[in-house]
């Protein structure tokens, strides 16, 4: 395909979390750089959901905030469109932010208790001066019904309104400047599993009435599956695997996938025997050496303790295994 | 004009008559008198000029004959009786109290005024900013700490004496204490400002604005402001309390407002003076409104700061 929409290359993102200089020098102790993103490379086409899956502190959110701006890299580059972002200023990157909205995981914190809902809503299209006087108004009206709520509902304050509700409001803000691409960072966590679904497929009707692109953020595996076109696996900031959603589910290539994916509890209650997770995601201030998995892979290799593994093509995507180079994984 | 007027929702009044603040106000009995007394000082204060018998500071209405009248009792030699007796100068007690309880409300009013001002908009950059910005004023709000306020309102009043002309010095003596005590309170107001502000700017709602490139003023003004205003209200209240004991202790050592517009503090000094002789009228009655008027408005902030917090629920 050769519509891609975002293309990432490289991204890399340390956080310096040393001690103060005063008690490094007493301490003898050398800065600390957590890294939280190391090398991730990743397309998304015009149209589709990209879901980035991977355990807590995996470094999901992360690379969704240096998407939409509010991090900067500390290596690599984010294309939007073919314009190289996080370089460009004024009238540019105010046009380029017009183009990308973000909805967030909370409901409770990312609506403004202190704003009214029309308030809310009427945000970018002011500062982006999509529309003016009574138009705004009207466009506010209008997106509250998009998100299955009333155009009364705009004189009231977050407060009044449940959980879902107020993710509908999220999702409102985040259309009201007609965004082409939407970053979802884990956008059903905070709900209750019976509104999850109603927002997700909320979600998947406005892709589809608008041309959105979702990059979806998530660590549960049935909410990616049911959304999702194309999966980025993510190990310790680094991506371990993309690839096809409907392949990664049913064959896929890296020992952490094939791990995540036994832990998934089993409603159907097939008589699978569900495999646990086994161990922790290690320390991301001290990582590994070589690939980053080793020290839970049921597979190992003497090699895979010394080198990091590069990414390379499989059968549904790309993965970087150290296994893969040789034979498929038995 | 507003996406109010689209909903149906009650109006203003009726909303602010519903909230958990009215209610607990309605259902405590201490917030209700103190209110009650907060008010009826501030009012016959507001309304002095209507209220009073005469205006005190007005010589041509005073009669020297008339001094010492005790409360309630015809004078000596004028007949006139006065309801809180008179002073050695024939003024009116509760006139003078009136007019006092002006000056000293206005000076406490207006010193919060400025600490707050000052205050949040510290915290507010402080917060916001961090780094070494945050250092710098954090670290001169310390040193601030360290001088009891009342030294450092004595510093201050006396710096500017050393500036002003003699002739201004009477006309400018109530903005230099309303300016000494409200630089001397606002490193409070920086503080919790600063700390709530810290919280608030890590919220989704604030990057969702900065998202958007909203300006960082903007950001700051319109989105973390008014959810750090709830324990800014409370130090507010407590602090109109503290600033109107500040003035009144100035004022008491001769430093605060000059006798030609006495506040109750310059009341209570110039009585003090009497009260051997057994005029204990022209000390009394200042120092009761005095201690009904910080008493009250203390008592307002602790129930304000316990009805906010939902813990004490």
């Amino acid at each position: 395909m050769a519509d891609t929409v975002l293309q990432v290359a490289g991204l890399t993102r340390y956080f310096d979390v040393s001690k103060p200089w005063l008690n490094r020098v007493l301490e003898r102790e050398e800065r600390q750089f957590l890294t939280a993103v190391d090398d991730a490379s990743f397309e998304i086409e015009r149209g589709e959901t990209f879901a980035l899956v991977g355990e807590s502190g995996s470094g999901k959110s992360t690379i969704a905030k240096m998407i939409v701006g509010l991090l900067a890299p500390s290596r690599g580059t984010i294309a939007f469109d073919g314009e190289p972002m996080h370089i460009q200023q004024g009238a540019a990157m105010r046009n380029l932010r017009r183009r990308f909205q973000m909805i967030f995981q909370d409901p409770f914190a990312s609506l403004n208790p202190r704003w009214r809902v029309g308030e809310i809503i009427a945000e970018p299209i002011r500062t982006f001066g999509i529309a003016s006087g009574a138009e705004v108004e009207r466009e506010v009206a209008r997106l509250l019904e998009v998100v299955g709520l009333s155009a009364t509902d705009a004189g009231k304050f977050p407060h009044e309104f449940s959980g879902g509700q107020r993710q509908r409001i999220a999702i409102a803000r985040a259309l009201s400047s007609k965004p082409e691409f939407i970053v979802c960072d884990e956008p059903t966590s905070a709900l209750d599993v019976s509104v999850q679904a109603q927002i997700l497929n909320l979600m998947r009707d406005l892709q589809d009435e608008f041309g959105l692109t979702y990059l979806l953020i998530s660590h549960d595996l049935s909410v990616v599956r049911h959304m999702a076109n194309r999966i980025g696996v993510l190990y310790l900031g680094r991506l371990v695997e993309i690839a096809d959603s409907k392949r990664l589910f049913t064959d896929p290539q890296h020992p952490y996938t094939r791990m995540l994916l036994d832990a998934v509890p089993d409603l159907a209650l097939s008589g699978r025997r569900r495999t646990p997770v086994t161990g922790e995601i290690p320390n991301p201030i001290n990582p590994p050496s070589g690939c980053a998995f080793h020290p839970r892979c049921p597979h190992v290799m003497e090699r895979c303790k010394r080198e990091i593994p590069l990414s390379r093509p499989t059968a549904t995507g790309t993965a970087a295994c150290h296994l893969l180079e040789d034979a498929p994984v038995a | 004009m507003s996406l109010s007027d689209q909903s149906k929702t009650p109006g203003r009044l009726a909303r602010a008559w519903d909230s958990d603040i009215a209610w607990s106000f309605r259902h405590s009995p201490v917030a209700l008198v103190a209110g009650a007394v907060s008010l009826l000082i501030i009012l016959a204060a507001a309304f002095a000029p209507l209220i009073a018998p005469h205006d005190p500071f007005d010589p041509s209405t005073l009669n020297l004959m008339d001094g010492f009248s005790a409360p309630m009792e015809p004078n000596a030699f004028t007949g006139n009786v006065y309801w809180l007796g008179t002073d050695n100068q024939g003024r009116d007690v509760f006139s003078t109290i009136l007019y006092g309880a002006r000056i000293s409300l206005f000076v406490g009013f207006a010193a919060v005024l400025l600490a707050m001002v000052l205050g949040i908009a510290a915290g507010l950059v402080a917060g916001y900013r961090g780094g070494w910005v945050d250092g710098l004023l954090m670290r001169v709000a310390d040193v601030q700490l360290t001088f009891p306020s009342i030294l450092l309102a004595l510093l201050i009043f006396g710096i500017a004496r050393g500036f002003i002309p003699p002739a201004y010095r009477e006309e400018m003596a109530i903005w230099v204490l309303i300016v000494a005590i409200g630089l001397s309170d606002w490193v409070q107001y920086a503080r919790v400002v600063r700390g709530a502000t810290m919280v608030e700017k890590n919220k989704e709602y604030v990057q969702a604005a900065k998202l958007i490139g909203a300006h960082p003023a903007k950001i700051v003004l319109r989105h973390i402001l008014p959810n750090v205003l709830g324990p800014v209200l409370v130090i507010a209240t407590i602090g109109l309390a503290l600033a109107i004991i500040a003035e009144a202790t100035l004022s008491f050592l001769g430093v605060g407002v000059p006798p030609t517009q006495p506040s109750l503090g310059t009341l209570i000094r110039i009585g003090q003076g009497f009260l051997f002789s057994g005029e204990w009228w022209i000390l009394l009655f200042p120092s009761i409104t005095l201690l009904a008027l910080a008493l009250s408005v203390n008592l307002l902030g602790d129930w304000l700061r316990d009805a906010l917090n939902p813990r004490l629920r």
